[in-house]
C-alpha cells in the first residue's frame, strides 16, 4: 500500500511533464494510475470479505517516546474509502482534462489533483495516528490550492483561505487529541487501539480527547456551525468541488469518527454531542439548499446534510445505524458525484449553473440529463435506486435511535423532503421545460466529460436493483469495522410495507409539494432570514473572528515595533538582564577567576586591539562608516581568537561573513539619511548604564561557565565517530551535514526564506507599494545598525 | 559599479581563482577546513566583487543562472539527499556512501555530498539576491 500512495505522489510531481509527453490525451494516460491503484485495491476484496485485515508497516521516524510508522491497515471501511477515492478519482481525472481543456495551468490542475488523491487515500490506509494527521493536514493543504486554482480572482483566494483557516485549526485540535489519545493508551497504531477502548474511554482524559478530535472532524466534515466553508469553496472549478467537496475530503471527518466508533463511541456524551450535532446540521442545511438558485450551492448544501446525516449515524451507534451508514456513505458518493459532474457540464456548456436561468436541455444534452436524472432519483430516495435502500435504512436507524426516536425520525424526515425538492430543482428546472436562451449555444459535453457521471448513475441503479452484488463483499465488512464487532446482513429493496416505507412515500409527497412552491418559497420573507441566519451567521462570525485577529496583530505589532532601533535593543537588554540575571544569580552566582597570568602576549594585543577599536567607536561614533569599520576590526580580531584556539572553520567562516556584512552594510548605507543624536542627556545616560550592566553581566556569565568542569562527552563523541560512522575527518562539518544535518536544513531554510523577503521587499519597494514611506526610512536604519553590530 | 582600471583587471584576474578555491574548499571540507557554507561564502564573494567592478547587470551575465533559481535548486537538493535513504526504508536524511574504485578513480559519493551542495548553492543564492537588490534598488 505504501508503494501505491508514494507511486501517486511521484506520478503527481512528473506530471506537467507527463502532459508535455501526451498533450491533450494526457487526462486518458493518468486516469490510469487512480484506476490502476483501484484494481489493486479491488483484488483484495475477496479477502476483506471474508473477514480478514491487511497491516504493512515502514518505520518512518523512531524516537525514545514513541514510533511514527508508516502503517497501513485495510479493513472494510478503509477499503470502501480507497475505492471510492481511487474510483471517482479516475472519471475526475478524465472530467477535469475536458472541463479544462486549453486551460493554460491545466498541468497544474494534475498535480494537485492527483497530489490530493495521493493525501486522502493516505488519510484512509494509514494505521499510525501521527501519519493519519500528516495525510490530513496534506489534504487540507492540497484542497487550499485546487480550492484557489483560479488565484487571479479574489473570491477564489478568499474562499481557499477561509477553507485552510476553517480546516487547518480544527486540524490543530486533531493532532492535539491524537496525541493525548496515544499517550492515554500506549498505542499509536489505530489497529491496536481498536481493542483498547475501554482503555481511553475510562481515561481522565476521554473528554478532552473526544471534544478535540471532534473539533477536527467536524471541522473537516463542515458539520454546522463549520459548515459555511464547504458552500464558499464551491469558488474551485467544478472537478475539483465534484471530487473533494463531495466524494471524499469532506468525507474524512466521517471516515476518522467511523474510523474511532470502537475506541471513543458508545459513550453517553458521544451520542448527544456526535449525534446532536449531526441531527442540527442535517435538519438546517437542507432547508438551506432550497434558498439557492446556483446548482452547486445547491448541491453543495445537500452535500452538508449528507454529511450531517453521516455523522448521526455514526452517534447513534447502533447495528442498524453502522449498516445505514456504510449503504449511505456509498451511494452518496456515487449520485452526489454525478450530480457535480453533471452541474459542471451544464456550466461548461451552457454558459450558466443557475437554473432560472436554465431549461429544456434535454435534448441538446441527452446523456448528461439521463445521468442527472438517474441520480437525482437515487439522492431523492426513489426505487429501485440504491439511494432509496440508503434512505430506508437511515429511517430504520433514526426509529432505533437510543434516545429520543420520535425527535429524530420527524427532523429526519424533514430534511429529507427538503433534499426530494433540491433533487427535483437540479434535474427538472435546467432539462426538463421549455427551451431557455443560455449564455453559451448548448450541446452535449464531450465523452470524457459524460463518462464519469453515467458511469456512476449506472452503478447507482445496478446496485439498487442487484444489491446482493455488494452487501456481503463490501457493506458488511464496512459495517462491522465501524460496529467493531463482526456483523452479518443482506440488503434488498422490498421490505413489505413497514413504517419506514409509509414514511419514505411521506417524504416524497412532501417533497414534491416543496418543489411546487419553491419559487414562492424561496422569495418569500421567512426563508430570507433563515437563509440569512444560518448561512451567513457564521460567515459574519469568522470574518469578525479573522478581522479581530487582523487588527489585535496591527495593534500589538505598531506597539511593540514602533520602529526605533534603540528601544528594540533596551527592550532585548532589559529582558536579558533580568531573565538571565536572575537565574544566574539565583543558581550559581558570581565566579571571579579571569586568569590573566595565563594570557599570551598575542592575546594580550588582541584584547587590546579589540577594545581600542570600540572605544574609537564610541568616542567617534557620529559617522555611520566608523562604527563599521570598528565593528569590522572587532570580528577580524574574534577570528583571530578562533584560530588560536585551533577553530580553523570557525575562523574562516568569521573572516568571510565579516567581509561580506561589510560590503552589505556599505550598500544599505547609501540609502540611510545621515546618523543624528536624537536623544537627550538622560535617555543617554539610561542607555548607557543598560549596556554597562548587560556587558558585565555577559562577562560574568562567562567566567562561571568556563570554570565550570567541562564534559568533553559529547567532542570526543563526534571526534571518534566522526570517521567510521561518516567517513570525514573535518569533525566540523561531519555535523553540519551528517550529523545534525536535520539543524543546517532548518537553518538553510531560514536562509532562503531571508533571501526571498529581502529581494520582494526591496522589489515591492521600487514598485511603490508601502503605503507609508517614513516607516520605510525607519526600518532601513534599524537593518543598518543591525547589521554593523553584527 | 566602480570605474577603476585597477579593480576592473584585478577582478578580471581574481574571479576565476575565487571561484576555483570556493570550489576547492568545498570539495575538501568533508576532511579538511572548509565546507558547503564557507565554500558558498567564498563563491558569493567573488561575485560580490565582480558586482562591484562591472555592476550588476554584467555580473547576472557571468552568472547565468537567477540567484533566486540557485536558492530553490539548494532547497531541493537539502530535500533530495534526505528523501533518498528513504527509498532503502531507512530515516529521513540518513547518510548513504557510493564508493568508488575504478581503476585510477577512487572516490566516494554520498548523499551528504548532495546536502553540502544544498546549502553551496543557498548560501551563494542568498547573498547573491542580497547584493542584487540592494545595488540595483538606488
Amino acid at each position: 500500500m505504501l508503494t501505491v500512495v508514494a507511486l501517486i505522489f511521484i506520478v503527481a510531481l512528473l506530471s506537467p511533464w507527463i502532459y508535455k509527453l501526451f498533450k491533450e490525451k494526457s487526462g486518458w494516460v493518468l486516469a490510469l494510475l487512480p484506476f490502476g491503484s483501484f484494481l489493486y485495491l479491488a483484488s483484495w476484496l475477496p479477502h476483506i470479505a471474508a473477514g480478514n485485515v491487511v497491516q504493512q508497516s515502514t518505520t518512518w521516524v523512531s524516537m525514545a517516546l514513541f514510533e511514527v510508522n508508516l502503517a497501513f491497515y485495510l479493513d472494510g471501511l478503509s477499503l470502501m474509502f480507497g475505492m471510492i477515492i481511487t474510483g471517482i478519482g479516475t472519471f475526475i481525472v478524465l472530467y477535469g482534462s475536458g472541463y479544462l481543456a486549453g486551460d493554460a495551468y491545466l498541468p497544474r490542475f494534475y498535480c494537485a489533483i492527483l497530489l490530493f488523491m495521493g493525501s486522502m487515500l493516505g488519510v484512509v490506509l494509514a494505521d499510525n495516528l501521527i501519519s493519519i494527521f500528516v495525510f490530513w493536514e496534506l489534504t487540507s493543504f492540497t484542497s487550499f490550492i485546487l480550492i484557489g486554482f483560479t488565484h487571479e480572482q479574489e473570491n477564489s483566494r478568499k474562499a481557499a483561505l477561509q477553507a485552510l483557516l476553517v480546516t487547518g485549526i480544527g486540524g490543530l485540535a486533531l493532532v492535539a487529541g491524537l496525541v493525548l489519545m496515544g499517550f492515554a493508551s500506549g498505542h499509536w497504531e489505530v489497529s491496536a487501539l481498536l481493542n483498547e477502548g475501554d482503555i481511553v474511554r475510562n481515561h481522565p482524559y476521554y473528554l478532552a480527547i473526544l471534544i478535540l478530535v471532534l473539533a477536527g472532524a467536524f471541522t473537516k466534515s463542515a458539520q454546522f456551525p463549520f459548515s459555511f466553508w464547504l458552500p464558499g469553496a464551491m469558488a474551485a472549478p467544478t472537478p475539483v468541488s465534484a471530487y473533494l467537496h463531495s466524494a471524499t475530503m469532506v468525507k474524512a471527518g466521517v471516515y476518522l469518527l467511523a474510523r474511532l466508533n470502537p475506541v471513543l463511541g458508545s459513550t453517553e456524551i458521544w451520542l448527544i454531542l456526535v449525534g446532536g450535532f449531526g441531527l442540527l446540521t442535517l435538519l438546517v442545511s437542507a432547508w438551506l439548499s432550497l434558498s439557492f438558485t446556483d446548482m452547486k450551492q445547491i448541491l453543495a448544501y445537500s452535500t452538508v446534510m449528507a454529511l450531517g446525516t453521516m455523522i448521526m449515524l455514526i452517534g447513534l451507534g447502533t447495528e442498524m445505524a453502522m449498516k445505514a451508514l456504510a449503504v449511505y456513505i456509498l451511494s452518496h458518493a456515487m449520485y452526489k458525484g454525478a450530480l457535480f459532474m453533471v452541474a459542471g457540464a451544464v456550466d461548461h456548456e451552457a454558459g450558466t449553473r443557475d437554473v432560472l436561468k436554465l431549461g429544456g436541455l434535454r435534448t441538446l444534452m441527452p446523456i448528461s440529463f439521463a445521468a442527472a436524472a438517474l441520480a437525482a432519483i437515487s439522492m431523492a430516495g426513489i426505487p429501485p435506486l440504491y439511494g432509496f435502500i440508503a434512505k430506508e435504512l437511515v429511517y430504520e436507524a433514526a426509529l432505533e435511535a437510543p434516545l429520543w426516536p420520535v425527535l429524530v425520525i420527524t427532523l429526519a424526515v424533514i430534511a429529507n423532503i427538503a433534499i426530494v425538492a433540491a433533487s427535483a430543482i437540479v434535474v427538472i428546472r435546467p432539462f426538463l421545460g421549455a427551451k431557455v436562451e443560455t449564455p453559451k449555444k448548448a450541446h452535449e459535453a464531450p465523452l470524457s466529460m459524460w463518462i464519469g457521471p453515467l458511469s456512476l448513475a449506472v452503478l447507482s441503479v445496478l446496485f439498487g436493483v442487484l444489491p446482493f452484488l455488494i452487501d456481503t463483499s463490501l457493506m458488511v465488512p464496512v459495517a462491522s469495522s465501524v460496529y467493531g464487532v463482526p456483523m452479518d446482513f443482506y440488503l434488498s429493496l422490498w421490505h413489505g410495507i413497514n413504517l419506514p416505507l409509509i414514511l419514505s412515500l411521506v417524504t416524497l409527497a412532501g417533497g414534491i409539494l416543496v418543489y411546487r412552491i419553491w419559487d414562492g418559497l424561496r422569495e418569500s420573507a421567512p426563508m430570507k432570514v433563515y437563509q440569512t441566519g444560518f448561512a451567513m451567521g457564521p460567515i459574519r462570525g469568522y470574518n469578525g473572528l479573522v478581522n479581530g485577529l487582523l487588527g489585535l496583530a496591527g495593534w500589538q505589532t505598531r506597539t511593540i515595533q514602533n520602529g526605533l532601533m534603540s528601544n528594540y535593543l533596551v527592550t532585548i537588554l532589559i529582558t536579558l538582564l533580568v531573565a538571565v540575571g536572575y537565574t544566574f544569580l539565583t543558581r550559581s552566582g558570581i565566579v571571579w577567576n579571569p586568569g590573566f597570568e595565563n594570557m599570551l602576549i598575542q592575546e594580550w594585543a588582541l584584547s587590546i586591539a579589540i577594545i581600542t577599536a570600540l572605544g574609537i567607536m564610541l568616542a567617534f561614533g557620529h559617522s555611520r562608516l566608523t562604527m563599521v569599520i570598528g565593528a569590522g576590526v572587532v570580528g577580524f580580531a574574534l577570528a583571530l581568537i578562533y584560530l588560536m584556539h585551533g577553530a580553523a572553520d570557525l575562523a574562516m567562516t568569521q573572516v568571510l561573513v565579516e567581509t561580506l556584512t561589510v560590503i552589505l552594510v556599505v550598500l544599505v548605507l547609501i540609502h540611510v539619511p545621515k546618523l543624528k543624536e536624537l536623544r537627550s542627556t538622560t535617555s543617554k545616560i539610561r542607555d548607557g548604564v543598560i549596556a554597562v550592566a548587560a556587558g558585565a553581566l555577559m562577562t560574568l556569565l562567562i567566567l562561571a561557565v568556563t570554570a565550570a568542569p567541562f564534559d568533553a562527552f559529547i567532542s570526543e563523541f563526534y571526534a571518534e565517530a566522526s570517521y567510521p560512522l561518516a567517513h570525514g575527518r573535518n569533525i566540523v562539518n561531519v555535523i553540519l551535514v551528517d550529523f545534525r544535518a536535520l539543524d543546517t536544513m532548518g537553518e538553510v531554510v531560514v536562509v532562503a526564506i531571508a533571501g526571498l523577503a529581502v529581494y520582494a521587499l526591496i522589489k515591492m519597494k521600487r514598485f511603490g507599494s508601502p503605503p507609508d514611506t517614513n516607516t520605510g526610512g525607519r526600518t532601513s536604519s534599524g537593518a543598518a545598525s543591525k547589521q554593523g553590530g553584527s | 559599479m566602480m570605474k577603476s582600471l585597477i579593480l576592473h583587471t584585478a577582478t578580471r584576474l581574481m574571479i576565476g581563482v575565487l571561484v576555483l578555491f570556493s570550489l576547492f574548499l568545498f570539495f575538501r571540507g568533508h576532511d579538511e577546513p572548509g565546507g558547503g557554507f564557507i565554500g558558498g561564502l567564498v563563491g558569493a564573494g567573488a561575485f560580490t566583487l565582480y558586482a562591484i567592478a562591472f555592476g550588476t547587470e554584467a555580473t547576472r551575465k557571468v552568472l547565468r543562472i537567477h540567484p533566486i533559481t540557485l536558492i530553490s535548486v539548494g532547497l531541493l537538493s537539502l530535500v533530495v539527499s534526505g528523501l533518498i535513504p528513504m527509498f532503502v526504508a531507512e530515516p529521513f536524511l540518513t547518510g548513504k556512501w557510493l564508493f568508488i574504485e575504478w581503476g585510477a578513480i577512487d572516490t566516494k559519493l554520498s548523499t551528504p555530498l548532495l546536502f553540502d551542495i544544498g546549502v553551496y548553492l543557498c548560501v551563494v543564492g542568498f547573498i547573491v539576491t542580497v547584493i542584487f537588490s540592494l545595488e540595483e534598488e538606488g
